[in-house]
């Protein structure tokens, strides 16, 4: 179709009402807003589950302040019960993995910024992006009704190792568990229909002069996501599927008594798994990558390295599954080869981190909120990785597997990382989104105060996992070599509680500034890629002529120029070749 | 040491404390260095009238240099837990008992062979939630799981491992001490996992010897 066909087919449904501008809208724009809102609210759900998780281990088996109305068996005078608090944690990883970060990530931003950032019109497939945001919250509300259910949702673990979660009688979650298997397969398929829509997308739709190595790398991060997801979610699909098959139909492939083999869960939901830990954090170095550059005024140091290290990851991602199953009885021998891959899969997190500190380095840096968040990104990434290294090592994981230490990990790289990016991305990308700015004050509180109670929250974990601190136990209490540590997991749940009040912070701003906030400029951070040259905010088919781009994205601080930006779709030659 | 690690008293845990206390040298200094440049940056590159970013787009040997580095500590790592981790769970050495451990929701079902040093025979002893054995001898488990998966953990010893159902695995130790210390299951196994607590006798050679004989005297 060409350029003008393009146009003309947008032209055409470019009048709607509310139906189809609010809800059945096949715009990018707003679906990625759609997926923005449905994903905060799920954090909402996702958080106050975790709150009572950690109000559990500091406090066990003592009411809930506020939740003596909640009917038996969920709680009981507010007392959490062990098969409820198995499915606060099952339910909160499932929430915060599958409908939180993924959805914000991949759903909104990877919608909202494709089209804009690489110079068309939208996605390669409307209708289909459409749908892939309405079974995705399908998909969201069987896994919110799985806890009104006989039995409540699932409360295997969000890994739900068979045979735990492939029978019933072993944990007394029914339909729930059912639930939760039909939630995430369903939710797979509105994946896949975006990472079809994002790849083809990418591949088919650069405007003139967006070679794919003038891709911002915030899209380069995106488009190797949807690859990874195209290629990961038909095999965990299936393996659901197997699951579900034992559960309801009398197969055997994970049941041993009738010669099915557990750990072949374990494989097949690893071999997702692992893919999907890079899932959830490359969008996000993507997005600290455009963030940190911007407000270093810098070019981002070693672009092409950059882009490298992140196909390096997605490759070497699929190699290092088995370093999740290192004392599951898997042949010894393999964990060998796991521990290789993984410690090699370190590597181009390391060459990432040297470049962001690279790109910081001579910069003219300004600290605004989304800069804050980037930053914190960085700092606390490099957490996150560093304690990865204790895991890698097989003789140290005997130890630490299965404690605190690697929920204190999980945490630094998935709240830590993805979620300070995800914050970063709002404040950053708000203004072209809603046409507003967010409000710098309150951006700034909401900052500091997230990034103490975070580390108030998550830091501990690593003692006392090296304590010894089994994860999802119900009551640290029943050890008498946890006592000791009990002090810890009082002030983890009082970081938790701060963490989560100033999140009210965000909130406000956030829906406060949609409405009230200053008008935005068209370009409000001086920053060179294609999304800024639309109108704010952008109208339906983005730009009023589609641009053409001259250079790489990064081009900052130009010497012999006078302003200290040079958009990519700003017309001229000479500078501008990244390597 | 860090102060919050359990005491060790098996024969492979200093090994493995060991290799946690160089991985936690190795990432202390990296952690220091990389926010300390972070922090100094921000500092001394914070923008200032009159002052221009520098325009570089990178550095080739930088790169080659911070690709190297790491990728030469890490395979240093991975070579120095090879060792150990072949001699905790490749091989089992040479045992002077043998215990069978069943894991069941929600206790851990310890069996003995008895005097004819054979399972599955009439003098085959099942104690629930109680690992007796001997100090400085070499004690082999072998583990399996009547319905789902758990798992055996003694912090004291250093020792982790799965129990699977329909599938034996084999693991070892041998403590250094005696006293009593704790079993916790740290595989999600069910409503009960937690609690789910077994306890580790350690006896003195005489003392296991009474032991054993009180348990098989009739």
């Amino acid at each position: 179709m060409s350029e003008a066909a393009v146009a003309h087919g947008h032209d055409e449904h470019h009048q709607g009402g509310f139906v189809s501008t609010y809800l059945f809208s096949m715009d990018h724009k707003m679906i990625g807003k759609q997926f923005l809102l449905m994903s905060l609210f799920m954090m909402i759900i996702g958080g106050l589950l975790a709150l009572m998780v950690r109000w559990q281990l500091a406090y066990p088996e003592q009411p809930v302040p506020g939740l003596g109305w909640v009917p038996e068996p969920y709680l009981y005078e507010g007392i959490i019960p062990p098969e409820t608090y198995n499915m606060l944690f099952t339910m909160h990883a499932t929430i915060m993995i599958f409908f939180v970060v993924i959805p914000i990530l991949v759903g909104a931003f990877g919608n909202f910024l494709i089209p804009l950032m690489i110079g068309t019109r939208d996605m390669a497939f409307p209708v289909l992006n459409m749908l892939s945001f309405w079974i995705a919250a399908f998909a969201g509300v069987l896994m919110i009704s799985s806890f009104f259910v006989e039995g409540g949702a699932a409360a295997g673990g969000w890994t739900a190792y068979a045979p735990l979660s492939a029978a019933e009688v072993y944990t007394g979650v029914g339909l729930g568990q059912d639930l939760w298997i039909v939630s995430l397969v369903v939710l797979g398929i509105s994946s896949m229909m975006g990472s079809i829509n994002y790849i083809t997308t990418v591949i088919n739709m650069r405007a003139p002069g967006m070679t794919m190595f003038r891709m911002p790398l915030v899209i380069w991060s995106l488009f190797i996501t949807a690859t990874l997801l195209l290629l990961a979610l038909p095999e965990l699909t299936a393996a659901m599927a197997m699951l579900l098959f034992d559960r309801r139909f009398g197969t055997s492939f994970f049941l041993p008594e009738t010669g099915g083999e557990p750990i072949l869960w374990q494989h097949l939901f690893w071999f997702f798994g692992h893919p999907e830990v890079y899932i959830l954090i490359l969008p996000a170095m993507g997005v600290a990558s455009e963030i940190l550059a911007v407000f270093a005024r810098k070019p981002i140091f070693g672009y092409r390295a950059m882009a490298v290290a992140m196909i390096a990851i997605a490759f070497l991602g699929w190699v290092v599954w088995g370093h999740h199953m290192f004392q599951s009885g898997m042949n010894p021998t393999m964990g060998m080869a796991f521990m290789t891959t993984t410690m090699v899969i370190a590597v181009p997190s390391a060459i990432k981190t040297f470049n962001w500190l690279g790109t910081l380095w001579g910069g003219s840096i300004t600290f605004q909120t989304p800069m804050l968040h980037a930053l914190a990104f960085v700092s606390m990434f490099v957490i996150g990785g560093l304690s990865g290294i204790y895991m890698a090592a097989t003789p140290v994981d005997i130890f630490i597997h299965d404690t605190y230490f690697i929920v204190g990990h999980i945490h630094y790289v998935v709240f830590g990382g993805s979620v300070f990016a995800i914050f970063g991305a709002v404040s950053y990308w708000f203004p072209k989104m809603y046409g507003r700015m967010m409000n710098e004050a309150l951006g700034k509180i909401h900052f500091f105060g997230t990034l103490v109670f975070f580390n108030l929250t998550f830091f501990p974990m690593h003692i006392i996992g090296v304590g010894g601190h089994m994860r999802r136990i119900y009551n640290p209490l029943q050890y008498e070599f946890l006592q000791p540590l009990q002090h810890w997991n009082e002030i983890m749940t009082i970081g938790a509680i701060g963490l989560g009040l100033f999140q009210i912070v965000f909130a406000v701003n956030f829906f406060w500034s949609m409405f009230a906030g200053a008008k935005a400029p068209q370009n409000p951070w001086n920053a060179n890629t294609l999304e800024w040259e639309a109108p704010t905010p952008p109208p339906h088919g983005n730009f009023i002529e589609i641009p053409t781009v001259y250079r790489g994205p990064y081009e900052y601080s130009v010497p012999g120029m006078k302003e200290d930006w040079l958009p990519q779709a700003q017309p001229g030659t000479g500078v501008g070749v990244a390597h | 040491m860090l102060p919050w690690l359990p005491e060790n008293i098996s024969t492979y845990g200093g090994e493995i404390d060991s290799l946690f206390m160089l991985i936690f040298w190795i990432t202390t200094i990296v952690f220091v260095a990389v926010q300390g440049a972070l922090i100094w940056f921000l500092f001394k590159y914070r923008a200032q009238p009159g002052r221009r970013a520098t325009y570089s787009h990178g550095n080739n040997t930088l790169e080659i240099a911070w690709t190297i580095a790491p990728s030469i500590i890490l395979v240093v790592l991975a070579l120095l837990s090879r060792a150990t981790w072949d001699e905790i769970k490749a091989e089992i050495p040479p045992h002077d008992v043998t215990v069978r451990v069943y894991a069941k929701q929600f206790n851990w079902d310890f069996i003995y062979p008895g005097p004819d040093g054979a399972f599955d025979t009439a003098d085959d002893k099942t104690i629930e939630n109680e690992l007796t054995v001997p100090v400085n001898k070499v004690v082999k488990l072998e583990m399996l799981s009547r319905d789902v998966i758990h798992s055996l953990f003694v912090p004291v010893l250093r020792f982790k491992q799965d129990t699977m159902p329909g599938r034996q695995i084999d693991g070892w130790f041998e403590a250094t001490k005696t006293g009593e210390y704790e079993i916790p299951c740290a595989e999600l196994c069910g409503f009960g996992h937690s609690g789910m607590l077994g306890h580790l006798k350690v006896l003195s050679d005489q003392d296991y010897a009474t032991w054993v004989g009180e348990q098989w005297s009739n």
